[in-house]
């Protein structure tokens, strides 16, 4: 399924979410260092790099999980960069954890329950309904009264994925919620993300499997070292010299 | 997986729950007629058991729905007792000092939650510990107080000791019946929700747009109203207040028995928890030394057979739910 969603060249509308000069220090180890990343309305980009890259530190910096030491993230047009993770939420950004962090002691309908009230703001029936929907999509309904805690580590990815829906978002941050899966669930999983660009969310979706991400994309963005070393599109990125370089001599899985 | 999709319903409320709640409104209607009939000793044994359920209800909800566990909530147990002999030796009357001394206390707990809520874990609960030794302090500096020698409320003694008995007993109950309605309201609502979350996983629940410090004030908030409020009572009760019986950490020791005994995280766990303390109380409390063997002995037991107290078994055992916090998605399937 090769997507047609590509912003339209040569129009430069102003950019739902973007991040000028990113720097994220933890201490003296420099993770970002002068990232500048765009997301489009409606667009879906996809995010590659060897492990240690930063693609993680870089999603944190854009929902807000901690603020970056340098540069400014922008959400239609208004910065953001102090706005906290709950903050961002509300506004329209939601984001997945590459470990999952389900809230063990609530059912699965509990948990996203708490995204469709909170992110969501939704109330009674409205946000009942919204769970119903953010579970079916993930293929969760069935276990909507199980404990979190008792979910496999499958689940608990597709739970990260239903609770992020559940708040009714505008940019949707996934972080390698494909590790895993079979061929099937896979081709499940790209159908899923098909359906949420038909409803018109944005998309950042870092991922290893690139064979699933380019089914879905419009745009490829890799990582190394902290840097962005190619951007553009996907079998543009992959045939790019720098990218083959980073694999060959980064820590490829 | 849906074409056309059957309207799914959310049960909270069953048929059980509804009798049991009805059951409990009962219950309350004929323990609020309870000091008409019966002996003096019996009214008291029951205010002492109305105090243990706050307690224990107000542990519950902090740190088993808000996930913050403390050793010093004897802070706002003594903290409640001593705004209300301040209060009713500033001329207010005694009863109502008794109330508005708990909320008081319970007041300071939000300046103090401007720095106790960015403790986590294990340092909120020892930083806690360390607040409630230090309110302990600035309580005896008062020369009220007359240091650890204490005092009395003497008010009380205005009223004869029957009418007082009966008065606490009533207070107590229905200081019981609020502090449990309350919790329970809050917890079947949004904020039930939100505050599991927290506890569950802070930045997954900042990152769904939970507002993480405010959720937890407000459970910290109301947990300190509670835990001053049985410390008012418990002062209504004993009539004298030494500050070390107050702000001892004993109280925390029974909180936590009772809620862990009980079922941490449930809401009629920790009840049932206070019913089992207090009769454990009543058969070996004379036997001192022994009887908190006993409670030691069987706090080791649950934590290792029942590590989900009691009422986390039956409700897995038998899916009772009494008081029904949570929620149902009823599946086609099961219909
Ligand atoms: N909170 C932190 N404190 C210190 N160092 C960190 C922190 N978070 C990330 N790092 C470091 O930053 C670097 C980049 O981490 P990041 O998680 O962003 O990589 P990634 O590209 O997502 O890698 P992976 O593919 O393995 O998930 C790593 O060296 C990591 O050890
Ligand atoms: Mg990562």
């Amino acid at each position: 399924m090769v997507s047609d969603h590509g912003a339209a060249a040569g129009q430069p509308a102003p950019p739902l979410l973007a991040a000028c000069g990113i720097a994220k220090r933890f201490n003296a180890l420099v993770v970002l260092d002068g990232v500048d990343f765009t997301l489009g309305a409606g667009e879906a980009v996809g995010i590659v790099g060897p492990n240690g890259a930063g693609k993680t530190t870089l999603l944190n910096v854009l929902a807000g999980a901690f603020p970056p030491s340098a540069g400014q993230v922008r959400f239609r047009a208004a910065d953001v960069t102090t706005a906290d993770a709950a903050r961002r939420c509300r506004l329209g950004i939601a984001r997945s954890h590459q470990v999952p962090r389900p809230f063990g002691g609530m059912t699965v309908f509990e948990n996203v329950l708490v995204a469709a009230s909170t992110g969501g703001g939704f109330r009674g029936r409205e946000a009942y309904d919204r769970v119903i929907d953010s579970l079916t999509l993930c293929g969760m309904l069935r276990l909507a009264n199980r404990r979190a805690e008792t979910l496999g580590l499958l689940d608990r990815k597709r739970l990260e994925l239903a609770r992020a829906l559940g708040t009714d978002p505008v940019v949707l941050l996934l972080d390698e919620i494909g590790g895993g899966l079979t061929d099937a669930e896979a081709a499940l999983l790209v159908e899923t993300i098909g359906e949420l660009r038909r409803r018109g969310i944005a998309l950042v979706w870092i991922e290893h499997i690139v064979h699933i991400l380019v089914q879905v994309i419009d745009r490829l963005v890799c990582m190394d070292a902290g840097r962005i070393i190619a951007d553009g599109e996907p079998q543009a990125v992959m045939a790019n010299a720098a990218v083959v370089d980073a694999y060959l001599g980064g820590g490829h899985r | 997986m849906s074409k056309q999709p059957a309207p799914l319903s959310v049960q909270r409320w069953t048929p059980l729950s509804v009798a049991a709640t009805l059951a409990i409104a009962g219950l309350m209607i004929a323990l609020a007629f309870t000091p008409l009939f019966a002996s003096a000793e019996v009214i008291d044994r029951l205010t002492t058991l109305f105090i243990y359920i706050i307690l224990a209800i107000m542990w519950n909800a902090l740190a088993g729905y808000g996930g913050l566990v403390s050793v010093g909530q004897q802070a706002f147990f003594g903290l409640g007792a001593y705004a209300a002999i301040r209060l009713s030796y500033w001329g207010v009357p005694v009863y109502p000092a008794l109330i508005l001394g708990a909320l008081l206390a319970g007041a300071v707990a939000l300046p103090l939650s401007v720095f106790a809520l960015r403790l986590k874990g294990g340092e909120f609960a020892i930083g806690m510990w360390v607040v409630a030794e230090l309110a302990h302090l600035l309580v005896n500096l008062d020369g009220l107080i007359q240091g650890e020698t204490g005092t009395s409320l003497i008010a009380l003694n205005a009223f004869s000791p029957d009418h007082r008995r009966a008065d606490n007993y009533w207070l107590a109950l229905a200081a019981m019946a609020v502090a449990a309605a309350v919790v329970f309201a809050l917890l079947r609502g949004r904020l039930g929700v939100s505050v599991q979350a927290i506890r569950d996983n802070e930045e997954a629940a900042a990152s769904i747009g939970v507002r993480v410090l405010g959720g937890k004030r407000v459970i910290f908030i109301l947990s300190a109203i509670g835990c001053a409020m049985a410390g008012t009572l418990w002062l209504a009760t004993s009539i004298t207040f030494e500050p070390k019986t107050y702000f001892s950490v004993q109280w925390s020791a029974y909180m936590i028995f009772m809620a862990l005994v009980g079922g941490l995280g449930t809401f009629e766990g920790p009840i049932l928890g206070a019913i089992l303390f207090f009769l454990m109380e009543s058969l070996f409390g004379a036997t001192g030394v022994w009887y908190l063997v006993g409670l030691g002995a069987a706090a080791v037991v649950f934590s290792l057979f029942l590590p989900q107290g009691l009422w986390g078994f039956i409700e897995n055992r038998f899916t009772w739910r009494f008081l029904p916090i949570g929620y149902h998605l009823r599946l086609p399937e099961e219909d």
